[in-house]
């Protein structure tokens, strides 16, 4: 009896908890990431594009997050404030490849911004994806907004806001947890701080005195964790508890996970492949061929795969046009721009 | 009649139920205090936030992303430069994002000096507001059009930022705003909350009516064939005090352009007056040095200056680094009614 007992108390292995096809789904996910970001990377430094900025390193917990948004428009949907490392959870979202070459290219056809803003720089109003800015942690400021229309609505609908440890040192990180932390209306918001232990080239651990990043939770008695970012498995849990706290108990939440940076900070820092930085897919894939969850070769056919899909969205996306001079001018004012506006830039 | 304030207030109570304003916020805008200037009083939306003008900014898109046509404030337009980059982040998201995200939200904001308000309570914020480019920029300078302004800035699906000239405040207009009682002293006591034992007081609305000035529409606040003042605000009872005076000692007609929105603005009116009296003041109390006045006065050089009889001037602020609190140096920094006087007198003088 006793060893039945211990039997039945001893952890069940988490990936069983999961399931094969959502283990494999999240496999296929971040490759594809994987896949996409170095297409962007390159089309950075063929001179296919501009600056490049992204979040190779970070598939393991952006996946699993993507896959558990409440997607959709209005209130009792999921808001998403992201940052420019995402592209992960966007594709786990249901983001096609080609829309992000699109826009490194800066072409007319980038649905996001057509041609005028960074790649990885995404909005998608049918899923509540607000825009993205490239200044560091704004969205925790406007992540306060969508929440308190949330907060009144009610329902299951949160809003999930995505940022990194350097700019958790803004203040619009206290923002965001003094105003979803207000007796007099708390905010179902899912903070997360993807912490790969840098701000663009300055380690955090010469500039942030706080043990955790999640410790910062501690002075509002409201629930966070440091998580290991670079497991899926664990990510997904930890997202799963989160978001369902978020969106029972209508407060917030706030999750710090450990990530890597595969490719540095961006264009900025060379963009070249760190070592030392442990690749989350290869670990992924190491445990999921441990425990026969998938062969070699069918894990060879999935990066197959992927890069036959990136190089037919990057070949289509060749000889779509660049946007023309007079492009420069629509979605100033939602009326259109008045007759006498100036527009002659000077004299 | 109502004071701007008051009239505000009662723009803000018909957007609440008309026009699906469901958030007014900023510090103090919610019971008890009801807004520093009163503007808010009484209102059923409205409430107070933390001490913390991004995190004001940055609700305000939210909300608007969110469909809460929200109004925010920020107490004086002094404190909201360290909100600047969200104001722009406002200003461009339609922009920036293809025209896939509208941000309809309106903050609102007191300028200016004339209440002894010193370094940190008198700034104005016109020439940093119309750089805010996407956004649009209105001031009015009395009740009915400040409550018109609202009316038509909730309604607009772009961000607008709302200048109350706070010097005009608890200034009583000439016209009344469509619903609103005769009797002054009835509205007072009607939507005035009491000095003391406010825990209990609600306000009685009257039934205000639909009332819209048009963004981009100044108004001919004076007519006059010989000089014409463009301005807005604040200024703008001050050109007509001096634009009367120097009707009775010169009899001349200075024809008064009140602008209303500054972006849009209404160039087109503002061209039929500069083409009809060929002398043009641009006045205003922003500091000289990329002032707006300096936009607005390039511009008519450069579309007018042959049908100008005289060299078009600019009246604004002088170029220092805050408003001292001593009548003397406020008065020496600000256009005073004797400045715009003299600058008239010039302008008339000058043989074309």
């Amino acid at each position: 009896m006793a060893t039945t007992s211990q039997a039945s108390k001893a952890p069940a292995d988490p990936y069983l908890k999961i399931g094969k096809d959502r283990l494999l789904d999240i496999h296929r996910l971040m490759v594809r990431a994987r896949i996409l970001e170095e297409q962007l990377i390159k089309m950075s430094k063929s001179g296919e594009g501009f600056f490049w900025i992204g979040g190779p390193g970070e598939e393991a917990f952006n996946v699993p997050l993507g896959l558990q948004v409440l997607k959709g428009s209005g209130v009792s949907h999921d808001y998403l404030h992201l940052h420019y490392r995402s592209s992960a959870l966007l594709l786990a979202m249901g983001a096609p490849m080609i829309d992000f070459i699109r826009q490194m290219r800066a072409a007319a056809t980038d649905p996001y911004s057509h041609g005028r803003n960074f790649v990885n720089h995404v909005n998608v109003p049918e899923w509540n994806v607000v825009p993205m800015c490239p200044t560091i942690e704004v969205q925790y400021s406007m992540a306060i907004g969508t929440a308190i229309a949330q907060a009144r609505a009610g329902g299951r609908g949160v809003t999930i806001v995505n940022g990194g440890d350097a700019g958790s040192a803004e203040g619009d990180f206290h923002t965001c947890l003094v105003w979803s932390n207000r007796p007099v209306l708390p905010l179902p918001v899912l903070m997360v701080v993807v912490n790969n232990g840098f701000g663009i080239s300055t380690p955090a651990s010469g500039q942030h005195g706080e043990k955790h990043i999640a410790d910062w939770t501690k002075a509002f008695d409201m629930p966070g964790k440091t998580i290991d970012g670079n497991d899926p498995v664990a990510s997904y849990f930890a997202i799963s508890e989160a978001l369902d706290y978020c969106r029972s108990q209508r407060r917030p939440y706030l999750i710090e996970a450990l990530t890597s940076r595969l490719y540095g900070h961006s264009s900025s820092s060379g963009a070249n492949r760190i070592s030392g930085e442990a690749d989350c897919i290869a670990l992924f894939e190491e445990q999921l061929m441990k425990r026969g969850l998938a062969a070699q070769e069918a894990v060879d056919a999935v990066w197959q795969a992927a890069r036959a899909e990136c190089q037919d969205a990057y070949q289509k996306s060749k000889s779509e046009p660049q946007p023309r001079p007079e492009d420069i001018w629509p979605g100033m004012f939602s009326s259109g721009l008045p007759d006498s506006y100036p527009t002659k830039g000077g004299s | 009649m109502a004071t701007m304030a008051q009239a505000i207030r009662l723009a803000l109570h018909y957007g609440e139920e008309n026009l699906g304003v469901k958030e007014i916020f900023g510090e103090d805008v919610g019971p008890p205090l009801g807004g520093v200037f009163t503007v808010t009083q009484g209102l059923k939306t409205a409430w107070n936030s933390p001490l913390d003008e991004r995190g004001i900014i940055g609700a305000a898109i939210g909300l608007a992303w969110a469909g809460s046509r929200p109004v925010a404030e920020v107490q004086f337009s002094d404190y909201i430069f360290n909100a600047i980059d969200l104001l722009k982040l406002a200003a461009n998201s339609t922009w920036s994002s293809a025209g896939r995200f509208r941000t309809p939200l309106v903050v609102m904001t007191p300028v200016g000096a004339g209440i002894h308000g010193s370094i940190y309570h008198s700034h104005s914020f016109d020439s940093v507001a119309t750089k805010l480019h996407g956004m649009k920029v209105v001031c009015p300078s009395n009740p009915l059009d400040a409550y018109g302004l609202m009316l038509a800035a909730i309604k607009d699906d772009d961000p607008v930022l709302y200048l109350k000239p706070k010097a005009l405040l608890r200034v009583r207009g000439e016209k009344l705003i469509p619903g609103e009682p005769k009797d002054s002293r009835a509205l007072d006591e009607m939507i005035n909350a009491p000095i003391t034992n406010r825990e209990n007081w609600k306000p009685r609305w009257p039934a205000v009516e639909d009332y819209t000035v048009p963004l981009g529409r100044a108004r001919i606040a004076r007519e006059g064939a010989d000089a014409t003042i463009v301005t807005h605000g604040r200024m703008v009872p001050i050109a007509l005090e001096a634009a009367q005076a120097v009707a009775q000692s010169a009899g001349s007609q200075v024809e008064v352009v009140d602008l209303r929105s500054l972006v849009p603005y209404d160039w087109d009116c503002l061209k039929s007056s500069a083409r009809k009296t060929g002398r043009v003041l641009f006045l205003n109390e922003e500091t000289e040095i990329t002032n707006f006045g300096e936009h607005l006065l390039r511009r008519t050089v450069d579309e007018l200056f042959y049908e100008l009889k005289v060299r078009p001037r600019l009246l604004a602020a002088k170029a220092v680094p805050g408003i001292g609190l001593s009548p003397v140096l406020e008065n020496a920094t600000v256009p005073q009614k004797s400045d715009v006087e003299r600058a008239l007198h010039e302008l008339l003088s000058e043989a074309a």
